[in-house]
């Protein structure tokens, strides 16, 4: 309620682990909060035959002990896993994550490719938005003032996949990424039938790489397919050169991942 | 709800002990727990998540206290480096560090400990991966970390037999 009475006056407050560094470093606009860890309507995983429904107060750690998520959405896990240390994975939520925007989050990446949805709350009922497309700049996104993240919900799927994760960074834990990457991807025989691919810290959001995707879409792996994937996926996102790493680098390693990826299926 | 001045009563247990504080809620629990509550073990390290040093546990799971405002501990459990001895008698994880010289300047040092009695909490026969995920969140700019690692797994073999057998034959420990 205190979010719709004063719309954008109260900003949530789940795990601290990226608001308390920055309420301490006096970089939050906000003065007031709603401290909202307690909440039990945002905790929990659950898993009907259609979809794994994490509540948004999710923690990496519960993620990464959650055996659907480990057989059928392994990366989530995998980038789970490595997210901060311990103490950060205890207290980062999978909602915080996606809330705070950062195009260097690790699980975004994860989340695009397996088609995540968003259930966002307000006091004026609920709705469900895809997750991609939901952050439209850097730390902008669709959601309104008074909308809280309610839960992030993941369709299940039968068929095999590969699935790819590889999170690039100055150490092994603890270190904020350089580039990360998901890719998923269904074959049929020795062609790709389907591929999703997605990056963070290559663009102002963490990105699906479609137009990639489209050309490597009913192709066998071989070098010209992964030529072209390469081209495209090199016009499609857009490093910087920032504290952590530099355009150049960051371009080359996400083509040699792509390529690592495409050799591995 | 606040008093004038702003503060609230949190009410939790930290070293078995119940505690009633009165403090700003955006407090650290870092801060309430050196200033308020004179617990200076636990240290400040870089202040933002990223070093360990100020490791503590709520309610069992290991926490950076730099990044827990303290009205979310409300009814909670705390333990700090204070509260691991146990009267004189240190833990297996704090005799091994004294053992295999696991301290040097001391500021990793109760957030080392901390965590390492947390990964025995957790996984009492840990491997060496588990060891070394279990303190990845804990820096240290003195030991080059070997020596952590060798008093880690000397506290495991102090707690139990079996653990000695399964460490041989792991490699490079």
């Amino acid at each position: 309620m205190f979010l719709a009475d004063e719309r954008g006056a109260w900003k949530p407050f789940a795990g601290g682990t990226d608001l308390m560094v920055l309420f301490e470093a006096g970089k939050l606009l906000h003065k007031k909060f709603v401290n909202i860890w307690n909440l039990p309507e945002l905790r929990g995983i659950e898993v009907t035959t259609e979809h794994v429904t994490l509540g948004a107060l999710t923690t990496y750690t519960e993620v990464q002990a959650n055996e659907t998520l480990q057989e059928e959405f392994p990366m989530l896990c995998q980038a789970a896993s490595e997210t901060g240390g311990l103490a950060i994975q205890n207290r980062g939520t999978l909602g915080g994550n996606i809330a705070n925007a950062s195009p260097a989050g690790d699980s975004p990446p994860a989340l695009l490719v397996y088609d995540a949805e968003l259930e966002l709350v307000s006091a004026r009922g609920s709705r469900f938005v895809p997750y991609h497309g939901f952050h439209t700049g850097y730390k902008q996104m669709l959601m309104r003032a008074d909308e809280l993240i309610k839960s992030i919900r993941l369709p299940r799927r039968t068929e095999t996949r590969h699935h790819y994760y590889r999170k690039v960074g100055t150490r092994k834990a603890q270190a904020i990424s350089k580039i990360c990457f998901a890719g998923v991807a269904q074959m049929n025989g020795d062609q790709i039938r389907d591929v999703r691919i997605a990056l963070g810290s290559v663009a102002p959001v963490v990105v699906r790489c479609q137009k990639t995707e489209d050309v490597l879409r009913n192709q066998k792996v071989d070098a010209t397919t992964v030529s072209a994937a390469r081209a495209e996926l090199a016009r499609e996102i857009s490093p910087i050169d920032d504290i952590r790493s530099t355009a150049n680098y960051r371009l080359q390693v996400a083509l040699n991942v792509l390529e690592d990826f495409l050799t591995n299926l | 709800m606040p008093d004038a001045s702003g503060k609230v009563e949190i009410n939790c247990t930290v070293n078995s002990e119940a505690r009633t504080l009165h403090v700003f809620p955006m407090a650290r629990l870092l801060d309430v727990l050196r200033e308020e509550l004179r617990l200076t073990g636990t240290k400040e390290g870089c202040g933002e998540g990223e070093c360990g040093a100020c490791s503590v546990l709520i309610d069992g799971a290991l926490v950076n206290s730099c990044l827990v405002p303290v009205l979310q501990v409300e009814g909670a459990l705390i333990k700090t480096i204070e509260g691991v001895a146990t009267g004189e008698q240190l833990h297996v994880v704090q005799e091994a560090f004294i053992a295999c010289g696991g301290a040097q300047c001391g500021i990793c040092t109760p957030g080392m400990v901390i965590a390492a009695v947390n990964l025995l909490e957790r996984t009492p026969n840990p491997n060496e991966a588990e060891i070394r995920a279990g303190l990845a969140g804990n820096l240290c700019r003195c030991t080059g970390y070997m020596k952590i690692f060798e008093a880690v797994v000397k506290a495991c073999q102090s707690s139990s037999t079996t653990k000695t057998q399964r460490h041989r034959e792991e490699p490079g420990i």
